[in-house]
């Protein structure tokens, strides 16, 4: 009974959350809003006995992805959009594109009420970190591996994009720049 | 009867439980912030607060009384929604972590050892509710909730106590405020990182990331605190705790003479006294973590020998050894700040990303090999 109210108190705030960074126009709210869903599913991840995942979303999702978006938001002061005409086609677009999702959750819905109801194992351990550890070290070791290459070429992109250029680099450019401005 | 006392039963003892916490870690913040006042006076040779109640004890109530009674000045131009969700945010995600701290050791029989002195318990005509409550109160540990990822769910919501000072910044429209928020949020992701490499050395020891199994590896029977194994990965913890709860000498974000107070410039009356508040919740919450990581949390050296484990009085003596080694680090606090001068900014972002991070991480992997070795 209690799960079943928390579930829909989680799952409403997730929701009421979610469009609400949909509806609004200035970016911090929906910034906000975004860290709320993050927020009520890691609830529901507590409530579906997986705390390390719901842990690590708060983490990496709200505890640092969000935080950038936040800062950059915060930097560039973005006022708030005025609505673009010329883009209007865009709209019959994303109601098409809105449709299709309600297809997929609603495909969902009945692939789970299909299913028949298997009774969990009282000794899974699935969801405890242990297990998730020695999955991801084991069985999952290549996929883990290639994840963290990516990784790391990301990081050095943008180490490479904010860079300081050398004085002899710096000096070519400068050169090149004066040189377009004669011509 | 008996069903309403079973379904009512972890309601009540969680609810009590969390009040009880909730009560003492705001009493102990509210006596850090005397404290501080004090012992600042002492080491600059003056008396401190002394006229509210003897020696200024009641001196905490009467701030807070004055916090209640001034006018709360809400900005013009700020953003009215953040601006008043930002001090809600830094203190929800201050008082969060509460949940999972290793107050004391499980107590094997709380019902039984209490029923010789208390002839009240037995409540009559239905002993068998009592039988049950025993049961249930068996080992129970002295923590709120006890979840596998302890460290992680400190860290985690530490994380987002960030959002309260960067949006408190941001949304009260001045530049001082802005210019304090970014330092701040930039200051605790940097050193955050830090924080967490530091751990990993006692996560691999311990071989858990619970905070009661932590305490358990560092309390079989020799004297092993992770003070020793991990003493580098200890200074980066303590270093980068001072960083996060940006405190003397990394309290660039409300350096008084460039940004006037930093991000809560506009913030006034309880508004205020929630970031303040805050604050100290976070020295206490770290204190704890260095307490339970390094120092054996509530875990005192031959204490089994004069108390049995698991009764009452072992527990409520680890349980004051855990306060006190706490006490020791809040005073450090207090200590740190009456001593030392502050860092410069850009100081501080290379101390933290030049030689804090790498430190933590060849700590890692020193530990790695140890440990790998010795297995």
């Amino acid at each position: 009974m209690v799960s079943t109210v928390l579930f829909f108190l989680f799952a409403g705030f997730a929701i009421a959350c979610a469009v609400s960074m949909v509806y609004h126009r200035n970016p911090i709210y929906s910034a906000i809003s975004l860290i709320g869903v993050f927020i009520a599913l890691s609830c529901l991840y507590v409530m579906l006995a997986a705390p390390f995942i719901a842990v690590t979303q708060i983490l990496v999702y709200a505890g640092a992805i969000m935080v950038l978006v936040i800062f950059v938001i915060m930097l560039l002061n973005l006022e708030e959009d005025t609505a673009l005409n010329r883009l209007r086609y865009l709209y019959a677009v994303g109601g098409g594109l809105g449709v299709a999702l309600l297809a997929q959750t609603f495909f969902i819905f009945y692939a789970v009420l299909k299913t028949p109801k298997v009774p969990v194992d009282a000794g899974t351990t699935a969801g405890k970190t242990m297990s998730i550890g020695t999955a991801m070290y084991t069985e999952y070791l290549l996929p883990v591996e290639i994840v963290g290459v990516m990784l790391l070429m990301a990081i050095i992109g943008a180490v490479t994009l904010v860079r300081k250029l050398e004085a002899p680099e710096l000096e070519l450019l400068e050169e090149q720049q004066s040189d377009k401005r004669i011509e | 009867m008996e069903e309403a006392v079973k379904t009512a039963f972890p309601v009540l003892v969680y609810s009590a439980a969390i009040l009880l916490a909730f009560q003492g870690v705001l009493m102990i913040v509210a006596y850090t912030v005397l404290a501080e006042r004090k012992v600042l006076g002492w080491i600059q040779g003056r008396i401190g607060p002394n006229r509210v109640g003897p020696w200024g004890v009641l001196q905490p109530f009467a701030d807070l009384l004055k916090f209640i009674l001034k006018e709360d000045i809400v900005p013009d131009k700020s953003t009215k929604f953040v601006y008043f969700l930002a001090p809600m945010v830094a203190i929800t995600a201050a008082l969060l972590p509460m949940i999972v701290y290793p107050f004391g050791p499980p107590i094997s029989d709380p019902i039984g050892w209490l029923v010789p002195y208390v002839p009240v318990i037995p409540l009559g005509s239905e002993p068998n509710i009592v039988a049950w409550i025993a049961e249930q109160a068996r080992n129970m540990p002295l923590t709120i909730a006890q979840i596998d990822v302890g460290v992680l769910f400190v860290l985690a919501i530490t994380s987002v106590g960030v959002y309260g000072i960067a949006l408190a910044g941001w949304s009260s429209n001045n530049k001082y405020s802005l210019m304090g928020g970014l330092r701040s949020s930039a200051q605790m992701i940097s050193y955050e990182l830090a924080m967490g490499a530091s751990v990993i050395g006692v996560v691999i020891l311990a071989g858990s990331l619970d905070l009661n199994s932590i305490i358990n590896a560092q309390s079989n029977s020799t004297f092993r605190w992770y003070i020793i194994p991990q003493f580098v990965g200890f200074v980066v913890f303590l270093i980068a705790a001072f960083a996060e709860t940006n405190r003397v000498p990394f309290d660039l974000p409300e350096a008084e003479t460039e940004l006037v107070a930093g991000f809560h410039t506009e913030y006034s009356a309880l508004k205020f006294a929630l970031f303040f508040m805050a604050e100290y919740v976070n020295m206490f919450t770290v204190s704890v973590m260095i307490v339970v990581l390094f120092l054996g949390g509530w875990y005192i050296p031959g204490l089994s020998y004069i108390f049995e484990v698991g009764s009452i009085p072992y527990a409520l003596a680890s349980h004051v050894g855990f306060l006190l080694k706490i006490f020791f680090f809040l005073f450090l606090y207090i200590w740190i700040r009456g001593t030392l001068p502050r860092f410069r900014f850009d100081q501080l972002m290379t101390f933290g990303w030049k030689f804090l991070l790498p430190v933590a991480i060849a700590n890692v992997i020193v530990t790695i090999i140890v440990v790998y070795l010795m297995n």
